[in-house]
């Protein structure tokens, strides 16, 4: 294959006009995978997998029938998901050697989903052991490198799912974004990420970090790939109760930005500002109203969430005894370690009150906040991260900076609504550069609606690093 | 609000099943001390009347049939996690110890 597609559309035209198979799709994305290892983007390849579909995928494009087409959303489609969906049969880590030798009994519901819509699994990413980091170098398998430049972090904690996307191992990818987990590497690295409402996608068979702010989403090169996805996964399996059943429809047709002026502040990197600026220019061109707001209490998200996420963490971790499976508990890396010994802190007895307590209260501050603004506003836009990419290395020794890089994604978490990190260009250093859009809860069309405007605006055209 | 102690780094170790070394010990003491500093900012934020949350949809009780639908591991799934079995249940670590007193 000359050029690889770097849309769903392009893909399954080039499928359609038999100007490649899937199996020569899967040929040309093991051979990249295999050129760029490296970027230390996976942890498992699971090309035996992937060539049983891919040999499926061409069985139903050879049918007569092309009606059959449209039960297949995501024919063709290459995805490599993160080592925190389970996968039946296929060795699933969360990228720690707790569970270095674990192989599932079941898949999750967002990997059988997809499945199911006709994609074919080429592998399972690396990431911040069990989602804990914004870096990718809080893996127990080593950090992946950022494909723009590889001396740079690719984001966490989705990093290989967002360097695999960007670097052009496979079409899309899977994450998962309890803090900014997809948004943050999909902005360092140039894809788009999209972060559901909370409840939208079921969160059955995937590693659960902190149960109150979980979400499944999904990396992409276009806004209407991750919408194609978001439709494939979203919906209740009867295993997940906080799943709601809904439209995800946008509330009006006049659609006003909010600009929040707390996510303007000194310290702010100055072409992040500007792009982001920038993207709001277009929106104003293209007829969206802009409308500059106020969320006072932003500046007490990261302390909110540095509360209740370690809490819920240490909660969930609680699980992993070696006993059933994985290995014992003297095999957590430090980071682990750190947020189950803080989180562990914050809910002991004496301590409850004055702070996991304390943060929940904020958090209905910070919500209130946001609902007020959204009575009206139909979004916001924001940076998605005070920086582009940082240097390897740059922030691994002091945890309470790398804390500090989720300032800007952690509420979204917190109130729970859905949210979009769109790539806007490049620094002069040529790392990529995007911003985020923000929305009510449930109103992920508001957010596809104007993700597609932008691309359609800006003429979006991804490119593959060289 | 107060720095963390070695004693309760100990302590919060013990409640977290966690081995932790001498080199651990001091590290953890100095970070989450850190941590803890800075989160210790929520203090400055009055919530007086304001009630906590804990789920953000609104969702309350949610409710089945108790009935059995769903399908579920079979027996051999189940334990295929682990090697250490033993007439097809989970070998689990002794939490009791012998009496002595006898």
């Amino acid at each position: 294959m000359n050029k690889l597609p770097l849309t769903i559309s392009e893909t399954q035209k080039g499928l359609k006009d038999k100007k490649f198979s899937a199996v020569e799709l899967v040929d040309s994305y093991l051979a990249n995978i295999e050129k760029n290892k490296d970027l230390n983007a996976f942890n498992t390849i699971s090309s035996e997998t992937a060539y049983k579909q891919a040999k499926e995928a061409d069985k139903i494009l050879g049918y007569k029938d092309t009606g059959i087409l449209g039960d297949y959303p995501l024919l063709g489609v290459n995805v490599a998901h993160k080592d925190l969906f389970l996968t039946k049969g296929i060795r699933t880590t969360a990228s720690s050697k707790v569970l270095e030798s674990y192989v599932p009994a079941y898949s999750a519901t967002a990997v059988t989903r997809m499945e199911k819509a006709g994609a074919i699994m080429i592998g399972k990413t690396n990431c911040d052991a069990w989602a804990h980091g914004a870096s990718g170098e809080n893996s127990d398998f080593g950090p992946t490198l950022n494909p723009w430049n590889r001396a740079y972090v690719p984001g966490g904690s989705s990093s290989g799912s967002a360097a695999a996307v960007s670097a052009g191992l496979s079409l899309i990818s899977t994450g998962t974004d309890t803090g900014g987990s997809i948004r943050q590497p999909a902005n360092f690295c140039g894809v788009t990420g999209f972060k559901p409402t909370y409840g939208a996608v079921s969160r059955y068979g995937v590693i659960s970090m902190a149960s109150s702010l979980d979400c499944v989403g999904s990396f992409g090169h276009m806004v209407e790939d991750v919408e194609i996805i978001f439709n494939v996964t979203k919906g209740s399996d009867g295993y997940d109760s906080t799943v709601v059943n809904t439209k995800h429809e946008a509330r009006s047709t006049k659609i006003k930005i909010g600009i929040p002026k707390e996510y303007f502040i000194d310290g702010l990197n100055k072409e992040v500002e500007k792009s982001a600026i920038e993207a709001s220019k277009v929106f104003e061109k293209e007829g969206v109203e802009l409308v500059e707001i106020s969320l006072p209490n932003t500046k007490y998200a990261i302390d909110v969430y540095y509360i209740i996420q370690p809490a819920e963490v240490s909660s969930n971790l609680g699980r992993y005894d070696g006993v059933r499976y994985g290995n014992s508990r003297g095999s957590f890396g430090a980071e682990a370690k750190r947020r189950i010994m803080l989180g562990t802190y914050v809910l002991s007895a004496g301590y409850y009150d004055a702070y996991y307590l304390k943060a929940q209260k904020v958090r209905s501050k910070i919500i209130q906040d946001f609902d007020k603004v959204f009575e009206s506003v139909d979004a916001i836009l924001a940076p998605v991260s005070p920086t582009p990419a940082f240097r390897l290395g740059e922030k691994a020794s002091d945890p309470l900076q790398m804390y500090l890089a989720d300032i800007f994604t952690v509420s979204a978490n917190l109130v729970g609504i859905p949210a979009i990190a769109i790539p806007s260009g490049f620094t002069k250093e040529k790392l990529p550069l995007g911003f985020q859009l923000m929305s009510p809860r449930f109103s992920e069309q508001t957010l596809f609606t104007l993700g597609k405007l932008y691309q359609k605006s800006t003429s979006y055209d991804p490119k593959l690093p060289s | 609000m107060s720095r963390l102690s070695k004693a309760d780094v100990l302590h919060v170790a013990k409640l977290a099943n966690l081995d932790l070394t001498e080199v651990e010990i001091k590290k953890f003491l100095a970070q989450l001390s850190s941590i803890i500093e800075h989160v210790s900012e929520l203090n400055k934020v009055d919530t007086t009347n304001i009630e906590p949350t804990s789920q953000t949809t609104g969702l309350e009780n949610v409710f089945r049939e108790d009935e059995i639908k769903l399908s579920s591991l079979d027996q051999d799934a189940a334990l295929s996690g682990t090697d250490d079995t033993y007439n097809a249940f989970f070998k689990v670590p002794a939490i009791l110890e012998g009496r002595t007193d006898k």
